[in-house]
């Protein structure tokens, strides 16, 4: 019958959902596929926000009062950048840096996830970037070939030039000729009238050698001088793709445009705080459900039996959901107050179960047949269930476009816990109904 | 229903001393709201609260608040402040008091304190709206005379009552016991109001079931049979959510303490109010101004 083949396919999803779910044990050993370990469990580890595995979230806001208004995106992209660069060097994994524009609100986003020290970071991320040209030493001395020899490359020996960031306009990517050794992207850079001078007097002391840029006293590019520049304007070729010209003239930027940078909000939440609040929530969320699960069975009976199966089902499939995203969506990062707004979605699923078996009962009261108290039970709580589920929804959309990460967790969570307690009720709990009902 | 002017005087008597206190001393903003910075600072050593507040201070920190949490763990909220004296502060204790390990360090500059401000009013008179239409379209086939505008309104007014209710409380709370609001309590009122009007919807679609059953019953009977019919749903359905609030108050930890608190009290309250308001006041409306 049709009620089985739903059956059924409850439970496939539920095994699925339910080896989804299951953490990697030491008891279940590794296939050996074609030689290839392959995990049995495990395969879906749960995404955790800053907040429970501990890390630091920082949101900058950049000042581009001294900066064009025309050049202001082209800055913020090079600030961008210069993070993203200090970031890496902490080589830690999953690091976030993403900008974003609202009006003339350009801010930064950082997220650093388990990072010990909280206030080395902010200090790291917060500074100005610094660009300068730096020429090779023509001669060097002894204790420098000692330097030389013991690893340090002879880029590091570089002399400051006195010319800077300060001094530069602008860097763009431009296209040389389409013919000759000048063709393909290429770099120009624009000086200051002051910088110009500077440039000239520096490139008629180095032609024939490199001229090295640093930024954040690291080498982004050792050009070599073929001749003296003066006017202002010079051009950096190579053998560039786009995109690596791309980056240098980035790079360049965040010297030419320097955008002061104040962080506006500073999340720091230690490894063990993080820790603790998981094992807190897990063993709330664990009570919570056991409570609500024999209140059901001494409430309602078998009826409330059938209640805390589908609650099972329903937290296996919403957890699988946020382990997975399906597949089609990105897993959702669960953070505290997402969890909170899980174990409150346990509360709202049993409320559908709750709504049913009280229609029914009013039904049976009213004289109807066992099956057609169940049938008319569901059709009638349905249209209950449905108007004050869309006005949970449309709720969940508007704490997640008030936009703070805190408030987004938890209506990510509620939404989802919302549109499962939609299913489990109208399809768990009354195909097992049915089966028990006839 | 006969009794609903005595009805609306118990919600007036809950929420005026909260409105009282409101009004008085207002809420108990936390650093989301006015800026600052919340420190949890972990030391191995025996430091007392005082040194702590003095050395703090002697940095051009200025300390609102410290509390201990656990042995030698405190949590130091500061008045707004500039970041780079934050991130200065963790090794400058270090030196004073030895190792420290900073549990938690939140920073919020008060740009982003005005626009949760301003985020939080939006966000609540948003739903609000929505709400009204939301009710008012999904009603809208209700069996004339009663008019599903007026289902929209009592619902949004058993809401704005939850929200009175629980910023009251947490105006008290504020006033006796220092307890300062912050986003997650802002989430818990967003949340309220969707609880409100999901209990409140449930009452109202059974009134909507029975006019059109009794054609010709009075519509205050109709009400009466109404609330009977779902107290045991409403009941029901709010002890499962308190029990799990309940979980989580006892067992869910420090952070989300007073946001579950937040919760239960406007979960009691709008069990309360999509009964002994909303419908009273649909009840009351039908008498006094008819259809």
């Amino acid at each position: 019958m049709h009620s089985r083949w739903i059956l059924w396919t409850i439970i496939v999803l539920t095994i699925l959902a339910l080896w989804i779910n299951i953490p990697p044990l030491p008891q279940v050993p590794a296939l050996k596929i074609l030689g290839k370990r392959v995990e049995l469990l495990g395969k879906f580890p749960l995404k955790l926000g800053l907040d429970l595995q501990g890390g630091t979230e920082l949101i900058l806001e950049t000042q581009m009062d001294k900066i064009a208004p025309a050049d202001r995106d082209s800055a913020l992209e090079s600030a961008k950048n210069v993070i993203e660069r200090r970031v890496n060097l902490y080589g830690i994994s999953d690091t976030v840096v993403q900008t974003s524009k609202l009006g003339e609100q350009r801010r930064i986003l950082v997220e650093l996830p388990g990072l010990k020290d909280a206030s080395a970071a902010a200090n790291l991320v917060g500074k100005i970037a610094k660009l300068d040209f730096r020429e090779m030493p023509a001669t060097l001395s002894a204790q420098e070939i000692e330097a030389t020899k013991s690893g340090l490359p002879i880029i590091a020996l570089a002399k400051p030039t006195g010319l800077t960031g300060a001094d530069l306009k602008r860097a763009q990517v431009t296209f040389g000729s389409s013919s000759g050794a000048r063709s393909g992207p290429q770099v120009s850079i624009e000086f200051t009238d002051q910088g110009a001078k500077k440039f000239a007097d520096i490139t008629r002391r180095n032609i024939g050698k490199p001229l090295a840029i640093f930024l954040d006293d690291e080498p982004v590019s050792e050009p070599t001088v073929s001749q003296e520049i003066d006017g202002g304007n010079a051009v950096i070729t190579g053998q560039f793709t786009t995109q690596q010209a791309k980056n240098l003239a980035i790079d360049l930027n965040a010297g030419a445009l320097p955008v002061p940078i104040k962080i506006i909000q500073q999340n720091s939440i230690g490894p063990t705080l993080g820790q603790q609040s998981v094992n807190k929530s897990l063993i709330a969320g664990i009570i919570g459900l056991t409570i609500v699960a024999i209140y059901m069975a001494a409430y309602y009976g078998i009826l409330g039996l059938v209640a805390d199966t589908a609650l099972v089902v329903y937290t296996l499939l919403v957890l699988a959901f946020i382990r997975t995203g399906l597949f089609i969506l990105p897993p959702v990062t669960l953070t505290l107050a997402g969890i909170a707004g899980f174990i409150l979605s346990i509360g709202m699923a049993v409320d559908a179960n709750i709504l049913i078996f009280e229609r029914m009962k009013e039904e049976i009261r009213w004289g109807k047949s066992k099956t057609l108290a169940l049938d008319l039970g569901f059709k009638r709580a349905w249209s209950s269930i449905w108007a004050s589920n869309v006005s949970s929804l449309m709720t969940a959309a508007i704490l997640y476009g008030m936009g703070t990460s805190l408030i987004r967790g938890f209506a990510i969570t509620l939404a989802i816990g919302v549109l499962f307690s939609m299913f489990t009720s109208y399809v768990v709990t009354r195909t097992f109904l049915r089966l028990i009902i006839r | 229903m006969r009794y609903k002017v005595l009805y609306f005087v118990a919600s007036l008597l809950i929420i005026l001393p909260g409105l009282y206190f409101l009004i008085t001393s207002g809420l108990k903003l936390g650093i989301d709201f006015t800026g600052g910075a919340l420190l949890e600072y972990s030391f191995q050593k025996n430091v007392d609260a005082n040194d702590l507040k003095q050395q703090i201070s002697s940095e051009g920190i200025e300390v609102g608040q410290i509390t201990p949490v656990s042995d030698n763990t405190y949590i130091i909220r500061t008045k707004p402040v500039d970041q780079s004296k934050i991130n200065k502060l963790k090794d400058d204790l270090g030196g004073k008091f030895g190792k420290v390990e900073d549990r938690r360090v939140e920073f919020v500059g008060p740009v982003i304190g005005n626009e949760l401000r301003q985020k939080s009013l939006i966000g609540v008179t948003l739903a609000s709206i929505v709400i009204v239409l939301y009710i008012a379209f999904s009603f809208r086939k209700i069996p004339k005379p009663a008019s599903s505008w007026r289902f929209g309104i009592a619902a949004v007014v058993a809401l704005v009552h939850d929200v009175l209710v629980v910023i009251g409380a947490f105006a008290i709370l504020g006033k006796f016991f220092g307890v300062e609001v912050d986003t997650l309590f802002v989430t818990a009122l967003l949340t309220i109001i969707g609880f409100s009007v999901h209990d409140t919807i449930v009452v109202f679609d059974r009134i909507r079931e029975n006019l059109a059953k009794h054609m010709g019953r009075k519509f205050i009977d109709v009400a009466n049979l109404s609330v009977i019919q779902t107290l045991g749903r409403s009941l029901n359905t709010s002890l499962t959510v308190v029990f799990v609030l309940l979980a989580m108050l006892l067992f869910g930890g420090e952070t989300i303490r007073w946001f579950v608190v937040a919760l239960l009290v406007g979960i009691i309250s709008g069990t309360y109010s999509s009964i002994f308001n909303a419908t009273a006041l649909l009840v009351w409306w039908e008498e006094k101004l008819g259809h």
